[in-house]
């Protein structure tokens, strides 16, 4: 019985029955307060972020005679043509991971130019179609390894960026190679927002760059680039975190000091310039000991060197690794 | 029909089912594939982002009842915060599994005692190691004990007051809710700032409004002093 009794006084407490001598202050009071009110209510709604399973890309021309690589992955399955081009970061286009494949379609791949200038004897504005005169596509499945703890494994088609550079002439200055990306509002939504320090750029050291593992990607699964992955040109470094190997590269400049790239400028704390896969090098913020392979629940242990240490490792002897992250 | 059926019959029934909405909306993408190719991600991210709207719902009630008068409205704030609670143990049951779990190692197989203890000590290490997750913890634990004493019966036992002053505890949860996101973002803070505009304000509002309520009688008194 006495629940009965006491429950209505909890419906309305004598705290919540407004003091008359309020009515004169409540007026002005609203007045103050709900124009923000409405305001943050507007934003509430706003960030309403529904995921949405974005398109895969359409298929592209078919990239012919294309040679089997030795360097390739060959006990790993590669992950799906819809995996690879739905899920990725390309802040050019937006944040989310599905923001390329959505948003990508406005890129304008053809023509293409990628400039190629500092410390080098055959500095020029290259065609695509100068980049890949001579060169012989290989198919090259390599491990991705993502920074936030995911990983793929991705059936590039490119070839060694040393060709390439080795045409360019590097002198003997040329001690680094920064890679610059498309930086085209019109284009790209993403870089009306100055979410990173547009243009995205990325380095190498030299004998990184000249490693035979480290490639210019003009295709996936034996198809042109679809846009979304960085066409129509970009570099791949398998061994490092994805955020080293730029997309829809427009320049390349050889440098004599350690360029100074896009994520090492935005937090140099979290991602420094070197950043090779170590999983004994935390980020400050989580653990790289595993990752998840896209389409996996458990987690993988990742790999020293994204598992090339044996191709790279002697690159870094001598190193202090966590330093040097 | 009374205003009070109303809300019982009707309203109540309603918020309830909205209530669900992203849960079922999630269950659905989840059954039929329309996650993203990381759907535990998606799913951390998800049930994250709910937690965090339904702490602001239920933070916006006491601002809402007061600027319109509708006092009705506060017949709605235990089950929109019990939603809260129940998003927010979703989000963290994910991240137990997903991100603690599946990153075990199972030396004596997965059906194994020392399962459960890899699992208490990979979860404890995170929360003791990582701010982000820390405050995230804190964030949720915070909710329990207010999940726990929304009965009438729990509101009786501990007294309307020592009971509302338990339920503070709501503040220090939204607090660190929006830390936690704020922390664990990359490089693009607009939306954990957006969240934190929200919450500022609607934890604003309560201080302002103490300031004009507690100001009032004053004014009124010398209003009496001076005759006029």
């Amino acid at each position: 019985m006495s629940p009965m009794l006491i429950k209505p006084a909890f419906d309305i407490r004598s705290s919540e029955i407004t003091d008359k001598t309020l009515y004169v202050n409540r007026r002005e009071f609203i007045r103050a307060m709900t124009a923000t009110a409405a305001a943050g209510a507007g934003l509430l709604a706003g960030p309403g972020a529904v995921v949405e399973a974005a398109e895969p890309a359409p298929h592209g021309r078919k990239l012919d005679k294309l040679r089997k690589s030795p360097l390739s992955v060959t006990d790993e399955k590669p992950n799906s043509w819809e995996q690879i081009t739905t899920y990725n970061n390309y802040y050019e286009f937006g944040i989310e991971k599905d923001s390329a494949a959505i948003y990508a379609h406005t890129l304008k791949t053809e023509p293409w130019k990628v400039v190629v200038e500092g410390e080098c004897n055959k500095p020029a504005s290259y065609t695509l179609e100068d980049i890949l005169k001579g060169e012989t596509l290989e198919e090259r499945i390599y491990r991705l390894r993502c920074v936030e703890r995911w990983s793929m494994v991705v059936p590039w088609v490119g070839f060694p960026l040393a060709n390439f550079i080795k045409r360019c002439e590097p002198t003997s200055k040329a001690k680094f190679v920064e890679f610059h990306t498309l930086n085209d509002p019109a284009q790209m939504p993403g870089v009306r927002v100055p979410v990173l320090r547009w243009p995205y750029k990325e380095g190498l050291r030299m004998d990184e760059a000249m490693h035979p593992l480290t490639i210019l990607a003009v295709g996936l699964y034996g198809e042109v680039m679809p846009k979304q992955d960085g066409a129509p040109i970009r570099v791949v470094v398998p061994w490092k975190y994805g955020f080293k190997s730029g997309k829809s590269i427009v320049r390349i400049r050889f440098v004599e000091q350690e360029p100074l790239n896009t994520w090492k400028l935005s937090a140099a704390q979290e991602y420094g310039f070197y950043s090779n896969v170590n999983p004994s090098r935390d980020h400050p913020r989580w653990s790289q000991a595993t990752e998840r392979r896209i389409g996996e629940f458990f987690m993988r242990k990742t790999l020293m060197f994204n598992g090339y240490g044996n191709q790279v490792a002697s690159l870094y002897a001598g190193m202090d690794l966590q330093r040097n992250y | 029909m009374t205003s009070g059926q109303a809300i019982r019959l009707v309203l109540k029934p309603a918020v309830f089912i909205a209530g669900l909405g992203p849960a079922g909306w999630l269950a659905w993408a989840i059954a039929t594939g329309h996650l993203s190719p990381n759907p535990l991600s998606d799913l951390t991210n998800e049930t994250g982002l709910w937690t965090l709207r339904f702490v602001c719902i239920t933070l916006a009630v006491t601002p809402l009842r007061r600027l319109t008068g509708w006092n009705a409205l506060i017949r709605f704030r235990r089950m929109v915060g019990l939603f809260a609670f129940f998003y927010g143990t979703l989000h963290f049951l994910t991240y137990v599994i997903a991100d603690r779990f599946a990153g075990l190692d199972f030396p004596n197989g997965i059906v194994a005692w020392s399962t459960v203890g890899n699992l208490l000590v990979s979860i404890g290490d995170d929360i003791y190691k990582r701010p982000y997750i820390t405050v995230g913890f804190t964030a949720f634990t915070c909710m329990v004990p207010l999940a726990a004493t929304s009965t009438a019966g729990m509101i009786r036992r501990l007294g309307g007051r020592r009971w509302q002053a338990l339920h503070r505890l709501i503040y220090g949860s939204a607090v660190a809710g929006v830390l936690h996101y704020w922390w664990l973002v990359k490089a693009d803070l607009s939306s954990p700032q957006r969240y934190a505009l929200i919450v500022g304000f609607l934890l604003l509002f309560r201080l302002l409004w103490a300031r004009f309520r507690g100001a009032a009688p004053a004014a009124a008194r010398s209003q009496a002093l001076t005759g006029s």
